[in-house]
Protein backbone atom coordinates (compact mmCIF):
# COMPACT_ATOMS: atom_id res chain seq x y z
CA UNK A 1 0.00 0.00 0.00
CA UNK A 2 1.72 3.10 -1.22
CA UNK A 3 1.38 6.66 0.04
CA UNK A 4 -0.67 7.61 -3.05
CA UNK A 5 -3.16 4.85 -2.28
CA UNK A 6 -3.81 6.22 1.21
CA UNK A 7 -4.29 9.77 -0.10
CA UNK A 8 -6.76 8.63 -2.76
CA UNK A 9 -8.54 6.29 -0.36
CA UNK A 10 -8.92 9.07 2.21
CA UNK A 11 -10.29 11.37 -0.50
CA UNK A 12 -12.80 8.75 -1.64
CA UNK A 13 -14.00 7.96 1.87
CA UNK A 14 -14.24 11.66 2.76
CA UNK A 15 -16.27 12.30 -0.39
CA UNK A 16 -18.59 9.40 0.37
CA UNK A 17 -19.08 10.47 4.00
CA UNK A 18 -19.79 14.05 2.98
CA UNK A 19 -22.36 12.81 0.47
CA UNK A 20 -24.20 11.07 3.29
CA UNK A 21 -23.81 13.68 6.01
CA UNK A 22 -24.25 17.09 4.37
CA UNK A 23 -27.56 18.90 4.47
CA UNK A 24 -27.68 20.67 1.12
CA UNK A 25 -28.57 18.16 -1.62
CA UNK A 26 -26.41 19.82 -4.27
CA UNK A 27 -23.45 19.70 -1.88
CA UNK A 28 -24.14 15.99 -1.42
CA UNK A 29 -24.13 15.49 -5.19
CA UNK A 30 -20.83 17.38 -5.52
CA UNK A 31 -19.32 15.35 -2.67
CA UNK A 32 -20.45 12.19 -4.44
CA UNK A 33 -18.53 13.42 -7.48
CA UNK A 34 -15.38 13.59 -5.36
CA UNK A 35 -15.98 9.97 -4.38
CA UNK A 36 -16.42 9.07 -8.07
CA UNK A 37 -13.15 10.80 -8.91
CA UNK A 38 -11.40 8.95 -6.09
CA UNK A 39 -12.73 5.64 -7.40
CA UNK A 40 -11.44 6.51 -10.87
CA UNK A 41 -8.01 7.22 -9.41
CA UNK A 42 -8.10 3.88 -7.57
CA UNK A 43 -8.86 2.11 -10.86
CA UNK A 44 -5.92 3.91 -12.44
CA UNK A 45 -3.66 2.83 -9.60
CA UNK A 46 -4.63 -0.75 -10.38
CA UNK A 47 -3.50 -0.17 -14.01
CA UNK A 48 -7.09 -0.39 -15.23
CA UNK A 49 -6.88 2.58 -17.59
CA UNK A 50 -10.06 1.88 -19.50
CA UNK A 51 -12.17 1.43 -16.37
CA UNK A 52 -10.66 4.54 -14.79
CA UNK A 53 -11.25 6.89 -17.71
CA UNK A 54 -14.66 5.41 -18.43
CA UNK A 55 -15.50 6.05 -14.77
CA UNK A 56 -14.58 9.74 -15.17
CA UNK A 57 -16.35 10.09 -18.51
CA UNK A 58 -19.56 8.36 -17.45
CA UNK A 59 -19.87 9.14 -13.76
CA UNK A 60 -18.41 12.65 -13.51
CA UNK A 61 -19.37 13.74 -17.01
CA UNK A 62 -22.88 12.32 -17.10
CA UNK A 63 -24.21 10.71 -13.91
CA UNK A 64 -23.20 13.58 -11.61
CA UNK A 65 -24.76 16.08 -14.02
CA UNK A 66 -27.90 13.94 -14.15
CA UNK A 67 -28.12 13.90 -10.36
CA UNK A 68 -27.75 17.67 -9.95
CA UNK A 69 -30.28 18.27 -12.73
CA UNK A 70 -32.72 15.92 -11.04
CA UNK A 71 -32.19 17.65 -7.70
CA UNK A 72 -32.67 21.13 -9.15
CA UNK A 73 -35.72 20.21 -11.23
CA UNK A 74 -37.60 18.30 -8.55
CA UNK A 75 -37.11 20.44 -5.47
CA UNK A 76 -35.82 23.80 -4.41
CA UNK A 77 -32.08 23.92 -3.89
CA UNK A 78 -32.53 26.55 -1.20
CA UNK A 79 -31.90 25.35 2.33
CA UNK A 80 -32.89 26.98 5.61
CA UNK A 81 -30.08 29.23 6.77
CA UNK A 82 -30.03 28.02 10.38
CA UNK A 83 -28.66 24.78 11.75
CA UNK A 84 -25.12 24.16 10.46
CA UNK A 85 -24.04 22.31 7.37
CA UNK A 86 -24.85 18.78 8.48
CA UNK A 87 -28.13 17.07 7.80
CA UNK A 88 -30.44 16.45 10.79
CA UNK A 89 -31.02 12.93 9.62
CA UNK A 90 -27.34 12.13 9.19
CA UNK A 91 -27.60 9.07 11.41
CA UNK A 92 -30.30 7.49 9.22
CA UNK A 93 -28.25 8.24 6.09
CA UNK A 94 -25.18 6.71 7.64
CA UNK A 95 -27.07 3.58 8.71
CA UNK A 96 -28.57 3.08 5.23
CA UNK A 97 -25.18 3.58 3.59
CA UNK A 98 -23.48 1.22 6.06
CA UNK A 99 -26.18 -1.39 5.49
CA UNK A 100 -25.75 -1.22 1.72
CA UNK A 101 -22.00 -1.43 2.13
CA UNK A 102 -22.37 -4.49 4.37
CA UNK A 103 -24.56 -6.28 1.80
CA UNK A 104 -22.16 -5.48 -1.06
CA UNK A 105 -19.10 -6.45 0.98
CA UNK A 106 -20.77 -9.72 2.01
CA UNK A 107 -21.58 -10.50 -1.65
CA UNK A 108 -18.02 -9.71 -2.75
CA UNK A 109 -16.41 -11.79 0.00
CA UNK A 110 -18.75 -14.72 -0.65
CA UNK A 111 -18.06 -14.74 -4.39
CA UNK A 112 -14.31 -14.21 -4.09
CA UNK A 113 -13.74 -17.90 -3.37
CA UNK A 114 -15.27 -18.94 -6.70
CA UNK A 115 -12.94 -16.78 -8.78
CA UNK A 116 -9.61 -18.09 -10.10
CA UNK A 117 -6.86 -16.97 -7.80
CA UNK A 118 -4.24 -14.98 -9.67
CA UNK A 119 -1.05 -14.07 -7.91
CA UNK A 120 0.03 -11.29 -10.29
CA UNK A 121 -2.14 -8.55 -11.75
CA UNK A 122 -3.11 -9.39 -15.34
CA UNK A 123 -2.04 -6.79 -17.90
CA UNK A 124 -5.11 -6.06 -20.00
CA UNK A 125 -4.83 -3.54 -22.80
CA UNK A 126 -7.72 -1.58 -24.26
CA UNK A 127 -7.20 -3.52 -27.49
CA UNK A 128 -7.95 -6.77 -25.66
CA UNK A 129 -11.05 -5.29 -24.02
CA UNK A 130 -12.27 -4.10 -27.41
CA UNK A 131 -11.66 -7.46 -29.04
CA UNK A 132 -13.42 -9.27 -26.21
CA UNK A 133 -16.43 -6.93 -26.41
CA UNK A 134 -16.69 -7.29 -30.18
CA UNK A 135 -15.95 -11.02 -30.23
CA UNK A 136 -16.83 -13.24 -27.32
CA UNK A 137 -19.17 -10.88 -25.50
CA UNK A 138 -20.87 -9.31 -28.50
CA UNK A 139 -24.30 -10.76 -27.63
CA UNK A 140 -24.50 -9.27 -24.10
CA UNK A 141 -23.27 -5.98 -25.55
CA UNK A 142 -26.01 -5.96 -28.19
CA UNK A 143 -28.66 -6.85 -25.60
CA UNK A 144 -27.47 -4.00 -23.38
CA UNK A 145 -27.53 -1.63 -26.35
CA UNK A 146 -31.10 -2.66 -27.14
CA UNK A 147 -32.15 -2.18 -23.52
CA UNK A 148 -30.58 1.28 -23.35
CA UNK A 149 -32.15 2.33 -26.65
CA UNK A 150 -35.54 1.17 -25.40
CA UNK A 151 -35.04 3.15 -22.19
CA UNK A 152 -34.07 6.24 -24.19
CA UNK A 153 -37.12 6.01 -26.46
CA UNK A 154 -39.31 5.35 -23.45
CA UNK A 155 -37.99 8.43 -21.67
CA UNK A 156 -38.58 10.57 -24.77
CA UNK A 157 -42.15 9.25 -25.10
CA UNK A 158 -42.95 9.87 -21.43
CA UNK A 159 -41.69 13.43 -21.74
CA UNK A 160 -43.60 13.98 -24.98
CA UNK A 161 -47.00 12.89 -23.60
CA UNK A 162 -46.70 15.25 -20.68
CA UNK A 163 -46.09 18.12 -23.08
CA UNK A 164 -49.12 17.28 -25.23
CA UNK A 165 -51.35 17.00 -22.17
CA UNK A 166 -50.59 20.52 -20.96
CA UNK A 167 -51.34 22.11 -24.31
CA UNK B 1 21.01 20.65 -37.92
CA UNK B 2 17.35 20.60 -38.92
CA UNK B 3 16.77 17.41 -36.97
CA UNK B 4 18.22 19.16 -33.95
CA UNK B 5 15.89 22.11 -34.49
CA UNK B 6 12.97 19.71 -34.74
CA UNK B 7 13.91 18.18 -31.39
CA UNK B 8 15.16 21.43 -29.81
CA UNK B 9 12.74 21.35 -26.86
CA UNK B 10 13.31 17.66 -26.17
CA UNK B 11 17.09 18.17 -26.28
CA UNK B 12 16.82 21.22 -24.04
CA UNK B 13 14.86 19.24 -21.47
CA UNK B 14 17.38 16.38 -21.59
CA UNK B 15 20.23 18.88 -21.16
CA UNK B 16 18.56 20.45 -18.12
CA UNK B 17 17.72 17.11 -16.54
CA UNK B 18 21.28 15.81 -17.01
CA UNK B 19 22.49 18.14 -14.23
CA UNK B 20 20.53 16.17 -11.65
CA UNK B 21 21.17 12.81 -10.00
CA UNK B 22 19.65 9.88 -11.87
CA UNK B 23 16.91 9.16 -9.33
CA UNK B 24 15.47 12.68 -9.74
CA UNK B 25 15.62 12.86 -13.52
CA UNK B 26 12.24 11.27 -14.25
CA UNK B 27 10.25 13.45 -11.86
CA UNK B 28 12.01 16.70 -12.79
CA UNK B 29 11.62 15.91 -16.50
CA UNK B 30 7.86 15.62 -16.07
CA UNK B 31 7.76 18.83 -14.01
CA UNK B 32 9.67 20.71 -16.74
CA UNK B 33 7.15 19.51 -19.36
CA UNK B 34 4.21 20.55 -17.19
CA UNK B 35 5.73 23.99 -16.59
CA UNK B 36 6.27 24.37 -20.34
CA UNK B 37 2.61 23.55 -21.04
CA UNK B 38 1.39 25.90 -18.32
CA UNK B 39 3.63 28.67 -19.66
CA UNK B 40 2.97 28.27 -23.38
CA UNK B 41 -0.82 28.08 -23.47
CA UNK B 42 -1.63 31.15 -21.36
CA UNK B 43 0.80 33.11 -23.57
CA UNK B 44 -1.05 31.86 -26.61
CA UNK B 45 -4.27 32.78 -24.81
CA UNK B 46 -3.09 36.39 -24.43
CA UNK B 47 -2.16 36.51 -28.11
CA UNK B 48 -5.45 34.91 -29.15
CA UNK B 49 -7.49 37.44 -27.17
CA UNK B 50 -5.61 40.30 -28.81
CA UNK B 51 -6.00 38.69 -32.23
CA UNK B 52 -9.70 38.16 -31.60
CA UNK B 53 -10.32 41.75 -30.53
CA UNK B 54 -8.33 43.15 -33.44
CA UNK B 55 -9.88 40.78 -35.94
CA UNK B 56 -13.44 41.29 -34.75
CA UNK B 57 -12.78 45.02 -34.82
CA UNK B 58 -11.77 44.82 -38.46
CA UNK B 59 -14.82 42.70 -39.30
CA UNK B 60 -17.08 45.23 -37.62
CA UNK B 61 -15.45 48.28 -39.23
CA UNK B 62 -13.65 49.59 -36.15
CA UNK B 63 -10.07 49.60 -34.95
CA UNK B 64 -10.10 47.35 -31.93
CA UNK B 65 -7.66 47.99 -29.07
CA UNK B 66 -4.96 50.44 -30.22
CA UNK B 67 -3.99 52.50 -27.16
CA UNK B 68 -1.62 50.34 -25.08
CA UNK B 69 1.76 50.04 -26.75
CA UNK B 70 2.35 50.15 -30.52
CA UNK B 71 -0.83 49.05 -32.35
CA UNK B 72 -2.26 48.03 -28.99
CA UNK B 73 -0.16 44.88 -28.71
CA UNK B 74 0.38 45.37 -24.98
CA UNK B 75 -3.38 45.27 -24.34
CA UNK B 76 -3.28 41.70 -22.84
CA UNK B 77 -0.68 42.87 -20.28
CA UNK B 78 -2.92 45.76 -19.26
CA UNK B 79 -5.93 43.42 -19.03
CA UNK B 80 -3.94 40.99 -16.91
CA UNK B 81 -2.82 43.65 -14.44
CA UNK B 82 -6.35 45.01 -14.26
CA UNK B 83 -7.95 41.65 -13.46
CA UNK B 84 -5.24 40.84 -10.90
CA UNK B 85 -5.70 44.09 -8.98
CA UNK B 86 -9.50 44.25 -9.16
CA UNK B 87 -11.50 43.60 -6.03
CA UNK B 88 -12.76 40.04 -5.76
CA UNK B 89 -16.48 40.27 -5.03
CA UNK B 90 -18.41 37.27 -3.73
CA UNK B 91 -22.18 37.78 -3.47
CA UNK B 92 -23.51 37.72 0.11
CA UNK B 93 -25.87 34.77 -0.49
CA UNK B 94 -23.42 32.86 -2.67
CA UNK B 95 -22.15 29.46 -1.65
CA UNK B 96 -18.62 30.64 -0.92
CA UNK B 97 -16.78 27.30 -1.13
CA UNK B 98 -18.38 26.09 -4.35
CA UNK B 99 -18.14 29.61 -5.79
CA UNK B 100 -14.40 29.56 -5.16
CA UNK B 101 -13.83 26.01 -6.41
CA UNK B 102 -15.66 26.34 -9.74
CA UNK B 103 -13.00 28.31 -11.71
CA UNK B 104 -10.22 26.21 -10.17
CA UNK B 105 -11.85 22.94 -11.25
CA UNK B 106 -12.40 24.33 -14.74
CA UNK B 107 -8.81 25.43 -15.27
CA UNK B 108 -7.35 22.21 -13.85
CA UNK B 109 -9.58 19.97 -15.98
CA UNK B 110 -8.89 21.99 -19.11
CA UNK B 111 -5.10 21.89 -18.70
CA UNK B 112 -5.14 18.12 -18.08
CA UNK B 113 -6.14 17.57 -21.71
CA UNK B 114 -2.76 18.80 -22.96
CA UNK B 115 -1.01 15.95 -21.19
CA UNK B 116 -1.80 13.57 -24.03
CA UNK B 117 -1.63 15.88 -27.06
CA UNK B 118 1.42 15.23 -29.24
CA UNK B 119 2.67 18.76 -29.98
CA UNK B 120 5.59 17.65 -32.12
CA UNK B 121 7.72 14.62 -32.86
CA UNK B 122 8.48 13.02 -29.45
CA UNK B 123 6.77 15.98 -27.78
CA UNK B 124 4.03 14.37 -25.72
CA UNK B 125 3.91 14.40 -21.93
CA UNK B 126 2.42 10.91 -21.48
CA UNK B 127 1.83 8.51 -24.33
CA UNK B 128 -1.16 6.67 -22.90
CA UNK B 129 -2.71 3.64 -24.51
CA UNK B 130 -6.08 5.35 -24.07
CA UNK B 131 -5.19 9.00 -24.58
CA UNK B 132 -8.29 9.86 -26.60
CA UNK B 133 -10.51 8.52 -23.83
CA UNK B 134 -8.47 10.47 -21.27
CA UNK B 135 -8.92 13.67 -23.26
CA UNK B 136 -12.69 13.28 -23.47
CA UNK B 137 -12.90 12.36 -19.79
CA UNK B 138 -11.15 15.62 -18.90
CA UNK B 139 -13.36 17.66 -21.24
CA UNK B 140 -16.44 16.08 -19.68
CA UNK B 141 -15.30 17.20 -16.22
CA UNK B 142 -15.54 20.86 -17.26
CA UNK B 143 -19.34 20.61 -17.40
CA UNK B 144 -19.52 20.13 -13.68
CA UNK B 145 -17.48 23.27 -13.00
CA UNK B 146 -19.84 25.28 -15.19
CA UNK B 147 -22.75 23.97 -13.17
CA UNK B 148 -20.93 24.72 -9.90
CA UNK B 149 -20.33 28.31 -10.99
CA UNK B 150 -23.92 28.88 -12.05
CA UNK B 151 -25.54 27.24 -9.06
CA UNK B 152 -23.31 28.70 -6.35
CA UNK B 153 -23.78 32.30 -7.53
CA UNK B 154 -27.42 32.32 -6.34
CA UNK B 155 -28.39 34.38 -9.33
CA UNK B 156 -31.19 33.39 -11.67
CA UNK B 157 -29.27 34.46 -14.76
CA UNK B 158 -26.25 32.45 -13.66
CA UNK B 159 -28.38 29.37 -13.04
CA UNK B 160 -30.13 29.76 -16.41
CA UNK B 161 -26.78 30.15 -18.13
CA UNK B 162 -25.37 27.10 -16.38
CA UNK B 163 -28.41 24.98 -17.30
CA UNK B 164 -28.13 26.10 -20.91
CA UNK B 165 -24.40 25.42 -20.95
CA UNK B 166 -24.69 21.95 -19.44
CA UNK B 167 -27.56 20.94 -21.73
CA UNK B 168 -25.63 22.21 -24.75
CA UNK B 169 -22.35 20.58 -23.76
CA UNK B 170 -24.00 17.19 -23.11
CA UNK B 171 -25.87 17.35 -26.42
CA UNK B 172 -22.80 18.19 -28.47
CA UNK B 173 -20.46 15.87 -26.62
CA UNK B 174 -22.20 12.90 -28.26
CA UNK B 175 -21.41 13.95 -31.86
CA UNK B 176 -17.95 15.10 -30.76
CA UNK B 177 -17.15 11.62 -29.42
CA UNK B 178 -18.83 9.77 -32.29
CA UNK B 179 -17.06 11.82 -34.95
CA UNK B 180 -13.70 10.83 -33.44
CA UNK B 181 -14.65 7.15 -33.37
CA UNK B 182 -14.17 6.82 -37.15
CA UNK B 183 -10.53 7.79 -36.58
CA UNK B 184 -10.19 5.10 -33.93
CA UNK B 185 -11.81 2.58 -36.29
CA UNK B 186 -9.28 3.38 -39.01
CA UNK B 187 -6.17 3.68 -36.85
CA UNK B 188 -7.01 0.74 -34.63
CA UNK B 189 -5.71 2.60 -31.57
CA UNK B 190 -6.91 5.12 -29.00
CA UNK B 191 -3.41 6.57 -28.70
CA UNK B 192 -3.05 10.02 -30.25
CA UNK B 193 0.61 9.35 -31.03
CA UNK B 194 -0.42 6.36 -33.18
CA UNK B 195 -3.08 8.50 -34.88
CA UNK B 196 -0.48 11.06 -35.99
CA UNK B 197 1.93 8.37 -37.11
CA UNK B 198 -0.79 6.76 -39.22
CA UNK B 199 -1.33 10.07 -41.06
CA UNK B 200 2.33 10.94 -41.54
CA UNK B 201 2.68 9.38 -45.02
CA UNK B 202 2.59 10.94 -48.44
CA UNK B 203 1.02 9.87 -51.75
CA UNK B 204 3.19 11.69 -54.26
CA UNK B 205 3.58 15.06 -52.57
CA UNK B 206 0.14 15.04 -50.94
CA UNK B 207 -0.36 13.99 -47.32
CA UNK B 208 -2.55 11.09 -46.19
CA UNK B 209 -4.51 13.14 -43.66
CA UNK B 210 -7.83 11.73 -42.57
CA UNK B 211 -9.65 14.90 -43.55
CA UNK B 212 -9.14 14.04 -47.24
CA UNK B 213 -11.08 10.78 -47.01
CA UNK B 214 -14.90 10.81 -47.26
CA UNK B 215 -15.54 9.58 -43.72
CA UNK B 216 -12.75 11.79 -42.39
CA UNK B 217 -14.17 14.86 -44.09
CA UNK B 218 -17.67 14.21 -42.74
CA UNK B 219 -16.20 13.56 -39.30
CA UNK B 220 -14.12 16.73 -39.56
CA UNK B 221 -17.15 18.90 -40.32
CA UNK B 222 -19.10 17.39 -37.43
CA UNK B 223 -16.08 17.78 -35.16
CA UNK B 224 -15.72 21.48 -36.02
CA UNK B 225 -19.40 22.13 -35.31
CA UNK B 226 -19.43 20.10 -32.10
CA UNK B 227 -16.19 21.61 -30.81
CA UNK B 228 -17.51 25.12 -31.42
CA UNK B 229 -20.58 24.23 -29.38
CA UNK B 230 -18.53 22.44 -26.73
CA UNK B 231 -16.39 25.53 -26.10
CA UNK B 232 -19.49 27.79 -26.03
CA UNK B 233 -18.21 29.86 -28.93
CA UNK B 234 -20.44 31.89 -31.20
CA UNK B 235 -22.80 30.94 -32.90
CA UNK B 236 -23.36 28.51 -30.01
CA UNK B 237 -22.78 31.09 -27.25
CA UNK B 238 -26.27 30.90 -25.75
CA UNK B 239 -24.92 30.09 -22.28
CA UNK B 240 -23.28 33.50 -22.24
CA UNK B 241 -25.92 35.34 -24.28
CA UNK B 242 -25.07 38.86 -23.12
CA UNK B 243 -28.31 40.32 -24.43
CA UNK B 244 -30.51 37.79 -22.61
CA UNK B 245 -28.78 36.56 -19.46
CA UNK B 246 -25.93 39.07 -19.05
CA UNK B 247 -22.97 36.66 -19.09
CA UNK B 248 -24.51 33.39 -18.01
CA UNK B 249 -22.75 31.33 -15.42
CA UNK B 250 -19.94 33.80 -14.71
CA UNK B 251 -22.10 36.87 -14.18
CA UNK B 252 -21.19 36.96 -10.48
CA UNK B 253 -17.45 36.55 -10.94
CA UNK B 254 -15.03 39.43 -10.89
CA UNK B 255 -11.33 40.06 -10.80
CA UNK B 256 -9.02 37.10 -10.98
CA UNK B 257 -11.73 34.43 -10.84
CA UNK B 258 -13.32 35.94 -13.92
CA UNK B 259 -9.91 35.92 -15.57
CA UNK B 260 -9.62 32.21 -14.71
CA UNK B 261 -12.93 31.50 -16.43
CA UNK B 262 -11.80 33.49 -19.43
CA UNK B 263 -8.50 31.60 -19.48
CA UNK B 264 -10.26 28.26 -19.10
CA UNK B 265 -12.54 28.98 -22.01
CA UNK B 266 -9.72 29.94 -24.37
CA UNK B 267 -7.44 27.14 -23.25
CA UNK B 268 -10.28 24.69 -23.86
CA UNK B 269 -10.49 26.17 -27.34
CA UNK B 270 -6.79 25.46 -27.83
CA UNK B 271 -7.28 21.95 -26.48
CA UNK B 272 -10.11 21.00 -28.84
CA UNK B 273 -8.32 22.70 -31.73
CA UNK B 274 -5.22 20.66 -30.89
CA UNK B 275 -7.26 17.46 -30.70
CA UNK B 276 -8.99 18.21 -34.01
CA UNK B 277 -5.62 18.93 -35.60
CA UNK B 278 -4.26 15.66 -34.28
CA UNK B 279 -7.23 13.60 -35.38
CA UNK B 280 -8.00 15.03 -38.80
CA UNK B 281 -5.25 17.39 -39.95
CA UNK B 282 -2.22 15.18 -39.40
CA UNK B 283 -1.08 16.66 -36.08
CA UNK B 284 2.54 17.69 -36.34
CA UNK B 285 2.99 16.23 -39.83
CA UNK B 286 3.81 18.67 -42.62
CA UNK B 287 1.24 19.32 -45.36
CA UNK B 288 3.49 18.70 -48.40
CA UNK B 289 6.23 16.10 -48.61
CA UNK B 290 9.02 18.55 -49.56
CA UNK B 291 8.19 20.72 -46.53
CA UNK B 292 8.90 17.91 -44.06
CA UNK B 293 12.12 19.61 -42.98
CA UNK B 294 10.19 22.35 -41.16
CA UNK B 295 10.17 21.48 -37.41
CA UNK B 296 7.14 19.45 -36.40
CA UNK B 297 6.10 21.75 -33.55
CA UNK B 298 5.82 24.68 -36.00
CA UNK B 299 3.27 22.71 -38.01
CA UNK B 300 1.27 21.77 -34.93
CA UNK B 301 1.03 25.29 -33.57
CA UNK B 302 0.44 26.77 -37.03
CA UNK B 303 -2.53 24.45 -37.53
CA UNK B 304 -3.92 25.24 -34.07
CA UNK B 305 -3.58 28.99 -34.73
CA UNK B 306 -5.33 28.56 -38.08
CA UNK B 307 -8.14 26.80 -36.27
CA UNK B 308 -8.39 29.66 -33.74
CA UNK B 309 -8.53 32.18 -36.61
CA UNK B 310 -11.38 30.15 -38.06
CA UNK B 311 -13.24 30.32 -34.73
CA UNK B 312 -12.77 34.11 -34.66
CA UNK B 313 -13.93 34.45 -38.25
CA UNK B 314 -17.06 32.38 -37.50
CA UNK B 315 -17.73 34.53 -34.43
CA UNK B 316 -17.58 37.66 -36.55
CA UNK B 317 -19.86 36.17 -39.19
CA UNK B 318 -22.73 34.15 -37.76
CA UNK B 319 -25.59 35.30 -35.48
CA UNK B 320 -26.49 33.36 -32.33
CA UNK B 321 -28.77 30.33 -32.56
CA UNK B 322 -32.03 29.97 -30.67
CA UNK B 323 -32.33 27.26 -27.99
CA UNK B 324 -34.74 25.07 -29.99
CA UNK B 325 -32.63 25.44 -33.14
CA UNK B 326 -29.57 24.39 -31.14
CA UNK B 327 -31.18 21.22 -29.80
CA UNK B 328 -32.93 20.29 -33.05
CA UNK B 329 -29.70 20.69 -34.95
CA UNK B 330 -27.79 18.49 -32.51
CA UNK B 331 -30.26 15.64 -32.13
CA UNK B 332 -32.06 15.61 -35.48
CA UNK B 333 -29.26 16.38 -37.91
CA UNK B 334 -25.75 16.13 -36.49
CA UNK B 335 -26.26 12.94 -34.48
CA UNK B 336 -27.93 10.83 -37.24
CA UNK B 337 -25.36 12.09 -39.74
CA UNK B 338 -22.50 11.11 -37.43
CA UNK B 339 -23.99 7.67 -36.83
CA UNK B 340 -24.26 7.19 -40.56
CA UNK B 341 -20.64 8.24 -40.91
CA UNK B 342 -19.69 5.20 -38.83
CA UNK B 343 -21.39 3.03 -41.47
CA UNK B 344 -19.48 4.84 -44.21
CA UNK B 345 -16.21 4.17 -42.40
CA UNK B 346 -17.12 0.49 -42.11
CA UNK B 347 -17.94 0.32 -45.85
CA UNK B 348 -14.57 1.96 -46.60
CA UNK B 349 -12.79 -0.55 -44.39
CA UNK B 350 -14.34 -3.63 -45.99
CA UNK B 351 -14.29 -2.56 -49.66
CA UNK B 352 -10.52 -2.89 -49.89
CA UNK B 353 -8.10 -0.74 -51.89
CA UNK B 354 -9.11 0.88 -55.17
CA UNK B 355 -10.90 3.88 -56.64
CA UNK B 356 -14.34 2.30 -56.26
CA UNK B 357 -14.48 2.80 -52.52
CA UNK B 358 -13.63 6.48 -52.94
CA UNK B 359 -16.58 6.87 -55.30
CA UNK B 360 -19.03 4.87 -53.18
CA UNK B 361 -18.07 6.53 -49.90
CA UNK B 362 -18.12 10.07 -51.25
CA UNK B 363 -21.51 9.37 -52.85
CA UNK B 364 -22.83 7.99 -49.54
CA UNK B 365 -21.61 10.95 -47.50
CA UNK B 366 -22.81 13.64 -49.90
CA UNK B 367 -26.09 11.83 -50.59
CA UNK B 368 -27.01 11.39 -46.95
CA UNK B 369 -25.98 14.96 -46.14
CA UNK B 370 -28.19 16.33 -48.91
CA UNK B 371 -31.09 14.03 -48.05
CA UNK B 372 -31.01 14.66 -44.29
CA UNK B 373 -30.55 18.40 -44.77
CA UNK B 374 -33.38 18.69 -47.29
CA UNK B 375 -35.90 16.67 -45.32
CA UNK B 376 -34.96 18.47 -42.12
CA UNK B 377 -35.43 21.87 -43.70
CA UNK B 378 -38.77 20.87 -45.23
CA UNK B 379 -40.06 19.92 -41.79
CA UNK B 380 -39.06 23.35 -40.47
CA UNK B 381 -41.53 25.07 -42.85
CA UNK B 382 -39.45 28.19 -43.41
CA UNK B 383 -41.42 30.66 -45.50
CA UNK B 384 -40.25 33.79 -47.25
CA UNK B 385 -38.46 36.11 -44.91
CA UNK B 386 -39.96 39.54 -44.40
CA UNK B 387 -37.82 42.38 -43.09
CA UNK B 388 -40.52 44.47 -41.49
CA UNK B 389 -38.32 47.34 -40.37
CA UNK B 390 -36.06 47.52 -43.40
CA UNK B 391 -38.66 48.17 -46.08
Amino acid sequence: MSFAFWVVAALTVAGGLAAVLLKNLVHCALALTIAFAGLALLFLQLDAQFAGFAQILVYIGAVAILIVFAVLLTRSSETPAQGGIFSHTWLAGLVVAAGLFAVLAWAVIESAGGLPHESSAPAVTVMQIGNALMGRYVLPLEILALLLTAALIGAAIVAMHEKEGTK
Amino acid sequence: MLERLDQVFVLFKDWLVAFLPASWQGVVGVIICVVAIIAVYPTLFALAVLMERKGLGRMQNRYGPNRVGPFGILQPVADGIKSLTKEDIVPLRADAVVHFLAPVVLVVAVFMGFAVLPMGRNMVLVDLDTSLLFFFAMMASTELSVFMAGWSSRNKYSLLGAMRAVAQMISYEVPLLLSSIVIVMMTGSLSLVRVVEAQNHFTGILPNWYVFTPWGFAGFIVFVIASTAETNRSPFDLPEGESEIIAGYFTEYSGFKFALFFLGEYVEMFAVAGLGTTLFLGGWAGPISFLSWVPSWIWFFAKVELWICFFIWIRGTLPRLRQDQLMNFAWKFVLPFTLFNLVVAAVWRFMGEGWLRWLVCWALVVGVYALAGRSGMRREKIGTRIYRYAD
